[in-house]
């Protein structure tokens, strides 16, 4: 067993889908959080093999997409300066900030580096002892345990010129505020694995009681999310709303303990802004006071900076599930990746880069 | 990419800087992962891992058990000659919003 074919098999895929019709007699609106299943999901057709009761939404489960504007021109300000080297996720250099993203500071010689794990960024911090080494960090629960390693790492090995300019959140409160909203229209939710790989799948308990809302945890294969929504609708019909984990292979009910363990040594929680949302309670991780050195943040000073979004970017909406990427007047047209407007078509779980990678251009216009 | 993790397999186990790490293999392309909250993961195991730090070793078991719940009711329905071919069930008469198509 690979874990990857038989979770993509068809002919199970097929009979599962059979069985979501079978039982599917009312419109339900279901929202996946995480944007590695709205990448799956637009990938394999998912949501056009689904009865059309069923309207999966987008949610705002792409750490690219819900990183504040601010905080990408802090990471360019950083970049800007000479004597710091910024290390960072890929994805993180083609975000565009209000007036340029990171591969034109790269160009502009700012040594910007893309690395592949918080550690390497130490690593390189290591390795250039006389200069300012800054991971630009951001994500959910799934990335934030490396983060936490490395400061933890850097504070055990009195690695003095790495720091930290991070925007961690949490997705649990934002799950609260998205029904809390007056506009929402979400029915049920697929939760995101990996986020409950770290964390266990208790935390929602509370969100169930309280908003009487399913929610599922469900991986990110074909046949995972094809029995989430199942395991959902069966919930929906049936007038019932359950916490189920239907990804066992990899969710255990308490999560990691050890990732949680230094990620409560290393943050603290804080009310945090989250891009084309708003501020949200709650929502964020900072360093802890013990480890105010390293964040980059309080180190150099940099400044708070007011901005704007571009006018024309519904992004926000999109991740709230109120509009589809395709009804955005740019999308496609004067937004594609190469030519990013907003957050959403950056990454590639963001909802917007999927529908246009996967060639939803023509569905509804 | 970030959240975007599938599964490796841990073909060797190595010490760097005093955290345990690990060579992955995806399908052919090897990756090192950083094992420190796997403590117990062993060469050979199957781990999820994201942006460098395997999160979960995949439990083998389950992975089998939620599989055979969908070969048992593809049995038996062969029994009943409803799905000899694997297709939908759309013949049994249970299928709706469909008709419109
Ligand atoms: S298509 Fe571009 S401009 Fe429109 S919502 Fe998506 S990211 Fe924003």
């Amino acid at each position: 067993m690979r874990y990857l074919d038989e979770f993509r098999d068809p002919a199970i895929a097929r009979k599962i889908l059979a069985e979501i019709k079978a039982i599917t007699s009312n419109p339900w609106v279901i929202m996946e959080i995480c944007g590695g299943q709205t990448h799956s999901i637009i990938r394999n057709g998912i949501d056009q093999l689904l009865p059309k009761e069923i309207q999966l939404v987008h949610g705002p489960g792409c750490p690219v997409c819900v990183t504040p504007l601010e905080l990408i021109d802090k990471a360019i300000q950083l970049a800007s300066r000479r004597d710091i080297i910024l290390t960072s996720f890929g994805d993180m250099l083609r975000v565009p900030g209000s007036e340029k993203d990171l591969f034109r500071v790269r160009s502009e010689g700012g040594d910007v580096r893309i690395v592949y794990s918080t550690l390497e960024a130490l690593q390189v911090a290591r390795d250039n002892p006389d200069r300012e080494v800054v991971f630009f960090g951001v994500g959910f629960e799934t990335t934030a345990p490396g983060t936490a390693m490395a400061v933890y790492q850097a504070r055990r090995e009195g690695v003095k010129n790495f720091s930290l300019l991070a925007s961690h959140v949490l997705v649990p409160p934002a799950m609260k505020a998205l029904l809390s909203s007056p506009a929402n229209r979400v029915q049920a939710y697929l939760a995101a694995g990996h986020v409950c790989t770290v964390m266990g799948w208790k935390q929602y308990v509370p969100i169930v009681e309280e908003y009487k809302v399913p929610i599922v945890v469900t991986g990110f294969e074909p046949i995972d999310i094809l029995e989430g929504i199942l395991a959902v609708v069966r919930q929906l019909e049936a007038g019932e709303a359950k916490l189920e984990n239907r990804y066992t292979r990899v969710v255990r009910d308490e999560g990691n303990i050890k990732a949680q363990e230094i990620m409560q040594a290393v943050f603290t929680t804080v009310d945090r802004k989250w891009r084309g949302i708003g501020c949200i309670d709650q929502s964020g991780l900072r360093l802890a006071k013990e480890y105010t050195q390293f964040d980059a943040e309080y180190k150099f000073a940099v400044s708070d900076i007011e901005v704007d979004e571009p006018e024309e970017c519904i992004g926000g909406l999109v991740l709230q599930g109120l509009r589809k990427p395709t009804e955005c007047e740019a999308f496609g047209t004067r937004c594609t990746p190469q030519t990013p407007l907003g957050a959403t078509m950056v990454s590639s779980e963001g909802a917007c880069a999927a529908y246009y990678n996967y060639q939803r251009i023509k569905v509804t216009r | 990419m970030m959240c975007l993790a599938v599964p490796g397999r841990i073909v060797e186990i190595v010490e760097r800087s005093g955290l345990k790490m690990g060579k992955v293999d995806y399908s052919g392309t090897i990756a090192t992962a950083c094992l420190e909250y796997v403590p117990e993961a062993d060469v050979g195991q199957y781990v999820i891992v994201h942006a460098g730090f395997a999160i979960s070793i995949v439990d083998e078991e389950e992975a089998r058990k939620s599989l055979e719940l969908w070969s048992e009711i593809e049995e038996a329905n062969k029994k009943e000659g409803l799905d000899k071919f694997g297709m939908p069930l759309e013949n049994s008469g249970v299928d709706k919003g469909d008709q419109t198509q």
